[in-house]
């Protein structure tokens, strides 16, 4: 019994280790990078630190999280699914050009609560839509989603310059973007801070989904769809269907993401900004091993990171895309993480578990028959 | 409206062409290799900007473009040792190696850009165009196609070799072999892991030459995210081209006349917004994906990392 305990303390320490160890490697190579750029890693990420927690700069990093959980479960939703969206930030930039675009006419014609409802739909429903080439391809030929998204991404990127230039353009301004939502219309703050409810309903989606993923029958066919697509043809899953649906769930949760965004955070949209939020949450939704609620720490120290890592990239005079970096640097000492847990765990036993058993239960049996 | 048959406009069209297409006809070319003996290269992107930046760097401080497409080949090789080792040695996933790769190329040279050139944006020599004694003469062709950089032509000659060593010898078949059927090349006595190496370390160094080619020749300076999407298109066109070097040459060249119609089209007085024209290339990529979805044809064993006895 001890033994079965400190077995399960041993698994949570390593399940911790391995999940927080990459970022600490990431961090100390980004170190060493830093200082070969002749900047003091010290002072960046201490510059990190003050920036995203210090003062009332926790609320920007709470605001960011709104979006980038979104965009997490968005993910995790599909990857659980063995697809890959690796096209958000198409997705993401068409849903918030739909919203930024008629929500001014949005919030001044219909009730606050019912122009805030339409608007997370039509921004879901925008990035859903987006998803839907890349889902029948590989739904009806089997076409490497990967590549799909990723050029939809693009075409979706060049597509809202274009509906911000010609159609959502604010006629008053000479700059590319759309109108503003007044600041009056925008989404209400939680009472006492300055985080507007987005934060809520990330939160509120990320729990509702860790329900549906672990409690439901729609999370177990998924789980029997990711594990293996064949299986799941044999007990009566249409692959087809999931790989439609799961497409659209994650679309629409990245939409919702862009809706909170612009209507907590932005207001408006110019042309060619690119937050590139999905790929920065894509290391982080693995070291949650694709759970909702798990992934809650690692979207909180993302968001720290880039909203302090944003101004204590200007303070030091370096590209902002150095986070990028680092990003890239924690998903390598990931797989190498992984890697070695592995060898190590297949290190601890010559033998696997069944043929342990096969082999104790015979000496088991013979040491009980004397015994009696 | 400018005449559509007048020589300039003809000079201009194919010109655009070449450049458009040479920098994707050599990350295809490499990314066919790698994908023949087995090796999803997701991370050309981060390589091609790799390349492009060392490509360009070594251009400006050498004079020599040649010397900036070898170094801009050497870092491209080098970036891929990340896949070579976790990937092909190691076994670890190609999907995440890939964004890895990719996010860290273009962060780097982001940030090195931002360090060094941001402020004075120097153009990199050329050294100007080769100019083919008698064939440079030709009207319309010999102004476009035969005043091309010296470095088209090794191209040409590249995408000629790979076909021929993809085809026609004993090293370009067990590059297929490891695609194909790992297992077998290993029954054979080769080594599934020194091909499969091998093939990712020249993918890397054709990625890394593209990414050049396209600082060096076709922009004459390195931008941050300079090829925006390039090396996926490289991917797709390596998709189509079912391992067929000639089709890649092809499949490029078409995007190559997508991308000058855009310029083209840009000539013309007809009001067509730069974000349409940007979008061409990529739209006219994914119809005829859509179109020939069918014929998608990637390795059977495509990013299935060989374990010497595993079933």
């Amino acid at each position: 019994m001890a033994s079965e305990r400190s077995g399960r303390v041993r698994g949570i320490v390593e399940t911790v280790v391995r999940s927080v160890l990459p970022v600490v490697l990431a961090l100390i190579a980004g170190g060493i990078i830093l200082a070969a750029l002749g900047k003091n890693p010290f002072v960046f990420y201490g510059a990190i630190v003050e920036n995203g927690i210090g003062g009332t700069n926790w609320e920007d990093s709470l605001v960011m999280m709104a979006p980038l959980l979104l965009i997490a479960v968005g993910l995790i939703v599909v990857f659980r699914g063995q697809l890959w969206n690796l096209g958000s930030a198409g997705q993401y930039l068409l849903a918030a050009v739909v919203v930024t675009g008629i929500g001014p006419w949005a919030l001044k014609t219909l009730p606050a609560a019912l122009a805030y409802l339409l608007l997370a739909v039509a921004g879901a429903a925008t990035a859903a839509v987006w998803t839907l080439v890349p889902a029948w391809l590989k739904a009806r030929f089997g076409t490497n989603e990967i590549i799909t998204t990723l050029v939809m991404s693009t075409i979706g990127a060049g597509l809202t310059n274009i509906l911000i230039e010609n159609v959502f353009q604010d006629p008053e301004l000479n700059t590319p973007q759309t109108s503003e939502i007044p600041i009056a219309d925008m989404l209400p703050f939680i009472p006492g801070t300055q985080v507007h409810v987005g934060f809520v309903v990330a939160i509120v989606v990320a729990i509702v989904f860790q329900v549906i993923l672990s409690r439901t029958s729609f999370g177990l066919r998924l789980d029997v769809f990711g594990a293996s697509p064949k299986a799941a043809r044999h007990v009566g899953i249409s692959s087809k269907r999931m790989i439609v649906l799961l497409f659209v769930i994650s679309g629409g949760l990245i939409g919702l993401g862009a809706a909170m965004d612009m209507m907590g955070e932005w207001g408006y949209l110019r042309s060619n900004w690119n937050p590139h939020y999905g790929d920065a949450m894509i290391p982080f939704v693995f070291l949650a091993r694709l759970s909702p609620v798990g992934s809650i720490p690692f979207v909180a120290f993302y968001a720290v990171f880039a909203t302090g890592g944003t101004i204590a990239s200007q303070q030091t005079g370096l590209s902002v895309d150095f986070l990028s970096v680092i990003v890239a640097l924690i998903l390598i000492f990931m797989t190498i993480t992984e890697y070695v847990g592995t060898k190590r765990r297949l290190g601890q036993s010559y033998l696997p578990d069944e043929l342990k058993n096969t082999v104790r239960i015979p000496f088991a049996r013979l040491a009980s028959r004397s015994a009696a | 409206m400018i005449d559509l048959l007048s020589p300039a406009f003809l000079i201009t069209f194919i010109v655009g062409c070449l450049v458009g297409t040479v920098p994707l006809m050599l990350a295809a070319l490499g990314e066919t290799i790698g994908e023949q003996s087995g090796v999803l290269n997701l991370g050309i992107e981060g390589m091609m900007l790799v390349g492009g930046y060392a490509g360009y760097v070594a251009t400006l401080s050498s004079g020599s473009s040649w010397l900036g497409m070898l170094v801009g080949a050497l870092a491209g090789a080098a970036l891929s040792l990340v896949i070579v080792v976790l990937n092909v040695w190691l076994g670890l996933n190609q999907i995440v190696l890939g964004i890895a790769v990719t996010l860290a190329g273009g962060g780097i040279t982001s940030v090195l850009y931002d360090q060094l050139y941001s402020k004075t944006a120097p153009r990199a020599d050329t050294g100007g165009a080769l100019k083919i004694p008698g064939l440079s003469d030709i009207p319309v062709i010999g102004p476009s196609l035969f005043s091309q950089p010296g470095f088209f032509w090794v191209t040409v000659a590249l995408v000629v070799g790979v076909g021929f060593f993809l085809r026609r010898t004993n090293w370009g078949l067990s590059i297929r072999a490891a695609g194909q059927k790992p297992a077998s090349l290993d029954a054979a006595g080769g080594s599934v892991m020194r091909t499969r190496s091998q093939a990712a370390l020249l993918g890397g160094a054709f990625a890394g030459l593209g990414g050049a080619y396209l600082a060096v020749f076709a922009t004459g300076a390195f931008t941050p995210f300079m090829t925006n999407g390039l090396g996926y298109v490289a991917i797709i066109v390596t998709m189509l081209a079912r391992g067929r070097v000639l089709w890649v040459a092809l499949v490029s060249l078409l995007y190559g006349v997508t991308v000058a119609l855009g310029t083209v089209l840009q000539l013309t007085s007809l009001d067509i917004p730069t974000d349409v024209i940007g979008m061409l290339p990529y739209l006219a990529v994914m119809i005829v994906l859509v179109v020939f979805a069918r014929s998608v044809y990637i390795s059977p064993a495509l990013g299935a990392p060989y374990t010497r006895g595993a079933r």
